[in-house]
């Protein structure tokens, strides 16, 4: 909650035309854009949520759940495009009960696409926070999946 | 400067846009997206024109005119692509028109006949959007959206609200509210602008017609009740022109379709006014408590306050609605008087608005059992197979069938204002005004402005329609000084222009609406709430006097403090 208000006094008096650089610093600081921060900066800037909402939901860029755990990344890019990315996609939103943008309901996991990591020899390529893994199947997508659920089962042990 | 339309040689003036110029000329251009004095959007392009010596058409509502300009309006080229444009819209809608409402009056639906549409050149890509039923007033089908953006201007530009907007991009976007919550939940106050605007179905009123029927059908004691601004634009529906007063058809119509009882809400107006005008005397009187007074006949601008302005909730008169007033009167003492249980009746109004629909689920408001639109009626009528036009007129039932002009005028923009004025005169003084007309009140425009001197006691007066204006009025810093009363209806124009009334395609229509009800006014016997005999008789018989143990009761409500999903 601090974190919105500190980025709303400091855009005090500004119009409608800083709406997305706003946008942008509340998701550096939260993790991703909430409810209670639209609402906020809809008021600061005199305009409706539903406009704010509309804007924020117009980019990619902008995610309204938090993070998981762990931060799925899938590149969608050309090259992976080729080389069969979609399929790791269907099975992270398959396994995971999600789609991109969303945080399983445990707070584990959360999906994104990006149009392009810069690693397309490794195609296809997805990262999880921030660790790249190349030539990815929906095999190797399960196995990773299940290994990271298997060791936060046992870390829940202890 | 001269331009030239089709060959023709037109006079045009600098600053025109294209469509503006042909308009003025007559010339048919359709148009989906465009808006009568907003800034083009330019979102639809179906008003798509040819310009001798440019390469591409040009949309005509955002293009401006230059000297010698040749426009030509309807060669093929336009056609077609007007044609196309239309066939790609169909090509992502759901293709329902049998099962759809707005049939009858589908922009894209004539449009698509008008070019000759009669075969689908692209691959069908169907967008399975969720509808949203959540609101007691309007449905949302976003499926049958073609993105013209009416809806969202008419909410935030006009009304002041903003609580529909465009949401995500591309083949997604679509009209939802913030968090893609259902609109139920919104800071929507259920004016139905937007579904008045809108040329698809993907607007509609919610549809309770099968409701009233299963309640004629049950045998339960039935009474139908109709607003000041029906009787003056029903006929529309019916081919009668704008303004044509049908009161008398309707009333048979009614009666017809089996309601017990059809009584005039005029007369509740009639009710109405006694009391706000009381009370507004009396706050003046008592040191000017919680002023201006806010009128509180308009249930979108009830929740608009609730919603928007809390600090000035006091300041709404507790005033029921005239609609709410005579539900609570025939449930307790027509029923009594009449020897029904209440249980037994059910009431049902028939309403310019959807706001109305709101309202009857209030607390405190649980009289009215059902409330139908104009459009609704008229459906109904038809449903019903009734003969409209050639129905012998009949009256509105005793003894709430009486009315006054004052009661009447409820229906336009300033005449709520206007009759509490009439009335306050005479509750100070004990005589009616010399001159009962207020002009300055009256007509279209968003914001009017009176005085009166009533015993040298100057009372400054609002008249507000269009919420949007009164969003301005209320962050002015001394709106306080400047007013004692301010009358507020949401809709642009009052009732006649409210969200259930039949399709308006131009505006002279609502102009009609409002010159038929000061007609009536005119010709009127009894002008003045005060006179009323039916409204004294219910005084002497049962309520005692305004603002009394009884009406507090019945007739005044009170207000909550509204949280919203999207404030």
């Amino acid at each position: 909650m601090s974190k919105i208000k500190s980025v709303i006094e400091k855009y005090k008096n500004a119009k409608r035309d800083f709406l997305i650089p706003m946008l942008q610093e509340i998701q550096e600081a939260q993790g991703y854009v909430s409810k209670e921060a639209v609402k906020e900066i809809a008021r600061a800037l005199k305009i409706s949520s539903a406009k704010v909402y509309g804007v924020a939901t117009f980019y990619n860029q902008f995610r309204f759940e938090p993070l998981g755990k762990y931060h799925i990344m899938v590149c969608r890019g050309t090259a992976c495009h080729v080389k069969g990315s979609s399929q790791s996609l269907n099975i992270a939103c398959e396994v995971l009960k999600i789609k991109p943008g969303q945080t399983t309901k445990d707070g584990l996991f959360s999906l994104e696409t990006v149009a392009c990591m810069g690693a397309c020899s490794l195609a296809p390529v997805i990262s999880i926070n921030g660790e790249f893994y190349g030539e990815m199947t929906a095999e190797k997508l399960k196995k990773l999946i299940s290994e990271i659920r298997e060791k936060e089962k046992k870390n829940e042990g202890k | 400067m001269k331009v030239y339309v089709n060959g023709k040689e037109v006079e045009a003036k600098a600053g025109e846009t294209i469509l503006s110029v042909l308009k003025s000329q007559s010339v048919d251009v359709p148009t989906l997206c465009h808006m009568e004095g907003k800034i083009p959007s330019g979102a639809c392009r179906i008003c798509v024109v040819e310009i001798e010596g440019q390469a591409n058409l040009v949309p005509s509502c955002s293009y401006p005119i230059t000297e010698g300009m040749r426009i030509k309006t309807n060669s093929p080229r336009v056609i077609n692509a007007r044609k196309t444009i239309i066939e790609l819209l169909l090509s992502s809608h759901p293709d329902d028109c049998l099962y759809c409402d707005k049939q009858d009056s589908c922009e894209l639906l004539f449009l698509a006949r008008k070019y000759g549409v009669n075969e689908k050149r692209f691959v069908k890509t169907v967008r399975n959007l969720k509808p949203d039923f959540s609101s007691p007033s309007i449905i949302r089908d976003p499926n049958k959206c073609i993105l013209c953006g009416k809806c969202v201007r008419v909410c935030e530009e006009v009304q002041g609200i903003g609580c529909i907007d465009f949401i995500r991009r591309g083949f997604r976007s679509q009209v939802g509210c913030a968090f893609d919550s259902s609109i139920n939940v919104t800071s929507c106050v259920n004016c139905g602008q937007c579904v008045n605007i809108c040329p698809t179905g993907a607007l509609m009123e919610n549809n309770n017609i099968m409701m009233v029927k299963k309640a004629i059908e049950s045998g339960k004691y039935v009474v139908a009740q109709h607003a000041p601004a029906v009787s003056v634009s029903l006929g529309e529906e019916f081919g009668f022109p704008a303004g044509k007063d049908v009161d008398g058809l309707m009333v048979s119509a009614l009666k017809e379709m089996g309601f017990k009882a059809v009584f005039d809400t005029s007369f509740a107006a009639d009710l109405t006014i006694m009391e706000e005008a009381s009370e507004l005397v009396e706050r003046i009187k008592s040191g000017k408590k919680d002023m201006p007074m806010f009128t509180s006949c308009c249930p979108g601008w009830v929740k608009y306050v609730e919603t928007f302005c809390q600090d000035f909730i006091p300041n709404l008169s507790t005033c029921k609605s005239p609609h709410q007033m005579l539900g609570s009167i025939i449930k307790s003492y027509y029923a009594k008087k009449n020897k029904i249980d209440p249980k037994d009746i059910v009431v049902v109004s028939i309403m310019p608005c959807t706001a109305k629909k709101f309202e009857i689920r209030r607390e405190n408001m649980e009289d009215v059992d059902y409330s139908l639109t104009t459009r609704e009626l008229a459906r109904m009528i038809s449903v019903y197979g009734v003969d409209f036009k050639n129905l012998k007129p009949q009256k509105a039932d005793i003894p709430f069938g009486e009315r006054s002009g004052a009661g009447k005028i409820f229906g336009s923009s300033g005449g709520v204002c206007e009759a509490a004025l009439r009335t306050a005169y005479w509750l100070v003084t004990g005589k009616d005004l010399k001159k009962l007309d207020f002009e300055s009140v009256r007509g279209m425009e968003g914001v009017k402005k009176t005085e009166v001197d009533i015993n040298g006691i100057k009372i400054k007066v609002g008249v507000v329609s269009g919420l949007g204006n009164i969003k301005n009025i209320l962050e002015s810093p001394d709106f306080k000084n400047e007013f004692d009363f301010i009358e507020v209806m949401a809709c642009p124009g009052g009732c006649i222009n409210g969200g259930g009334q039949p399709f308006v395609k131009n505006k002279k229509t609502l102009a009609e609406r409002m010159k038929a009800l000061y007609e009536i006014d005119k010709s009127e016997n009894i002008r003045t709430s005060h006179s009323n005999s039916a409204v004294k008789f219910l005084y002497e018989d049962f309520l005692g006097k305004p603002l009394g143990e009884k009406s507090h009761h019945l007739l005044h409500t009170s207000y909550l403090k509204r949280s919203v999903a999207d404030k």
